[in-house]
């Protein structure tokens, strides 16, 4: 590196990504600005809806536990050197485990069934991430184009056994059976009752807690575990990782399979927590978000959880903002998203030389 | 004669649903064959659209609509070229960047001005291509065999079929024939060497990045101003990411990319007609597993199973002038 474009470890590792992801908002004011409404008002309002009051909270926490996990997904695979597109597709194939599991054992009690159904999600998503890991350190097809492949096949499949398989007799909708009691994650406000605590309905459940055991535990892996040292080498450099007795071919599987697992993880909340019954689309997108949230939490686990915290914020929020001002449809949130994945990923090192000439300037003077 | 006629349908259809994933296909070659990735074709096409859509109804010239979605595709280009060539950016999250931009605006700006929930209000008269009939179709339909074939597949598309048809010979004959179509394939396989030899390895792809644009330009604005008429949210439903398989099962040729993007339209336009036919021997088909169909033969074909397709040796990764 030239010494134009060195930065001070706190200048790259937190300065730097919150200047892009403000230059990503601020793209995001103008947008408003453009279809005629005042961006300020608008963000007050977001923060309003999302964070004003107990229930607007319970949502904006529910938003996030599905963004903790697709984000924590695509960071594994990021962190050995992985990009998994396939997160919308493992998550699918999460919530086909997940409802598998849930309507074989549903009447049992929950404390078989729900903890069946989570390993049934986790293990279809890695399964399926597993494939295309395979394939990339097999056959050296590219991860990044068979993982899009693998949404669509996934979809498809979804899709088929909805509609002529799982949908019970007579019904319109293309949807599965519901659950019986046993599979069905207690929400938050349910679980706190007994407590003597009223919390508002709101469709935060387990799966939040569980969420934040995640992130703990993938950052045990990532920093704390040889598996997690061995991640990160062939990420950095697979040459390196084979001297040193690695095999980039297994850790490229096993961080797809974990990156996968995490994914399909997303259909407990949804699916086990919220919906219990496999539906269509219930990935809605989320796990494109993971890539937003991954990117902006810089592939750290604490990151990932306050970043998809603020997608949380930006979900409810947004949702309510709409209420309020027609003309700033649910559609911004994907603009934003778009915005933060263009300014804090692709053009992450845009303003990385103007940085480093103002600090060095700062420290001459 | 009757089942001649049928699969002649057929083949018209799927000459129709081939076309925005032909455009597709040429655009990704292009960007691909000089070294950069992108798998932002989706949202390139779906932002022309949009464009094409709503200029389309404001001027009510399907022309002024088409110049619009080129633009707008190239704008996308050059935020592709910036974030890739000119920052050296991660291509793929580039291209995520562009496909989510593209998804989130055009809704949002649909909602804005037509309040019909995204969607432009239907285009008619000279906001759409006419259908063109190509000299003496009429005349020739009563020769056997080929005068059907003439009259019914041929002729009578509009213009942007046309232009994507010539688009792929044309593509063809500009990167194998001419000085600047060696250099971008050059400049997809070894950088480093078209730099040695003096020519800037920076201006070769942001040539071929705006290619790219043009002919997402092309395919978008044929879904909104000719296919259909106007402008829906996420019209495009995942046709850019099947040109970028079209281009694996191409191996990143021209004319074996028509021939794919032939063979997934040709997929789709039977998947609408198989839905609930028996076979025999095999039973009915799901519609979804014709659909996956596309998808599936890739992955195959990327495993190297069947063949074994490599892309340019320097695709997705910047270039850096001096080490």
């Amino acid at each position: 590196m030239s010494p134009a474009t060195s930065l001070p470890r706190w200048a790259d590792v937190v300065l730097l990504p919150a200047l892009n992801v403000a230059l990503a908002f601020l793209a995001a004011g103008l947008v408003v600005l453009a279809i005629g409404e005042n961006p300020l008002e608008a963000t007050a309002l977001l923060l309003r809806g999302a964070l004003g009051h107990a229930e607007g909270l319970g949502f904006t926490l529910y938003y996030a536990t599905n963004f903790v996990f697709t984000g924590l997904a695509v960071a594994v695979a990021f962190h050995a050197g992985l990009f998994n597109i396939g997160g919308e597709g493992q998550a699918m194939l999460g919530g086909i485990g997940a409802a598998a599991a849930a309507l074989a054992l549903g009447h049992l009690p929950g404390a078989v069934a729900l903890p069946a159904a989570i390993l049934a999600a986790a293990l279809c998503g890695a399964g399926w991430a597993a494939v295309p890991g395979w394939l990339q350190a097999r056959r050296g097809s590219h991860v990044v184009i068979t993982t899009i492949m693998f949404n669509f096949i996934a979809s498809a499949l979804l899709v088929y056994l909805l509609v002529d398989v799982l949908r019970p007799e007579g019904m319109m909708e293309p949807s599965s059976r519901g659950f019986a009691s046993g599979a069905r994650l207690p929400f938050i406000h349910e679980a706190v009752a007994p407590l003597g605590l009223a919390l508002p309905k709101t469709p935060l459940n387990l799966a939040f807690p569980l969420a934040l055991l995640a992130a703990l535990l993938v950052w045990l892996l990532i920093y704390r575990s040889r598996l997690g040292y061995a991640i990160r080498i062939v990420g950095a450099n697979p040459e390196a990782a084979r001297y040193a007795g690695i095999s980039p071919a297994k850790i490229t599987v096993l961080a797809m399979a974990i990156s996968g697992a995490l994914a399909g993880m997303m259909a407990v909340n949804e699916i086990l927590g919220v919906q219990h019954r496999l539906l269509l689309a219930f990935t809605a997108g989320y796990g494109f978000v993971g890539i937003a949230v991954a990117l902006m939490g810089r592939g750290h686990p604490a990151g990932i959880v306050l970043a998809a915290l603020l997608f949380g914020v930006l979900y409810q929020g947004g949702t309510e903002l709409a209420f309020d001002k027609p003309n700033i449809s649910r559609d911004m949130i994907v603009v934003i998203q778009g915005l933060v994945v263009l300014f804090a990923g692709a053009l992450e090192f845009m303003l990385r030389p103007a940085l480093a000439r103002v600090l060095q300037r700062r420290r001459r003077g | 004669m009757e089942g001649y006629l049928l699969a002649l349908g057929v083949l018209d259809s799927a000459l129709r649903l081939a076309v925005p994933l032909t455009c597709a296909c040429l655009a990704g070659l292009y960007s691909e064959r000089a070294g950069v990735v992108d798998i932002g074709l989706e949202g390139k096409m779906l932002a022309a659209a949009f464009a094409s859509a709503t200029t389309a109804l404001a001027t009510g010239s399907a022309m002024a609509g088409l110049a619009a979605g080129l633009a707008a595709a190239l704008m996308l280009a050059l935020v592709h070229g910036f974030a890739c060539i000119s920052q050296r950016g991660n291509q793929i999250v580039s291209g995520v960047a562009i496909n989510m931009l593209a998804a989130g605006l055009t809704a949002l700006l649909g909602h804005v001005w037509y309040n019909q929930g995204g969607r432009t209000p239907a285009l008619e008269g000279g906001a759409r291509f006419a259908e063109i009939a190509l000299p003496l179709a009429e005349t020739l339909r009563a020769v056997p065999l080929l005068g059907p074939f003439y009259a019914e597949v041929v002729s009578g598309h509009p213009l942007p079929v046309y232009l994507a048809l010539v688009a792929v010979p044309a593509t063809w004959f500009l990167l194998y024939r001419t000085r600047w179509g060696l250099r971008i394939r050059a400049v997809g396989e070894n950088p480093a060497a078209v730099d040695t030899a003096g020519i800037a390895v920076g201006r070769l792809r942001y040539s071929a990045v705006l290619a790219c644009g043009l002919l997402c330009g092309l395919g978008g604005s044929y879904m909104a101003v000719s296919q259909a008429a106007g402008f829906l949210p996420n019209m495009t439903a995942g046709k850019g990411f099947i040109a970028l398989a079209a281009l694996i099962f191409a191996k990143w040729r021209p004319l074996a990319a028509l021939g794919a993007c032939l063979l997934f339209g040709l997929l789709d336009a039977g998947a609408i007609r198989l839905q609930g036919v028996i076979l025999p021997g095999i039973g009915s088909v799901p519609v979804q597993a014709i659909q996956a169909l596309p998808y599936i033969l890739t992955v195959i074909l990327l495993a190297g199973f069947v063949g074994r397709a490599i892309p340019p040796r320097a695709s997705g990764i910047p270039y850096v002038k001096e080490r």
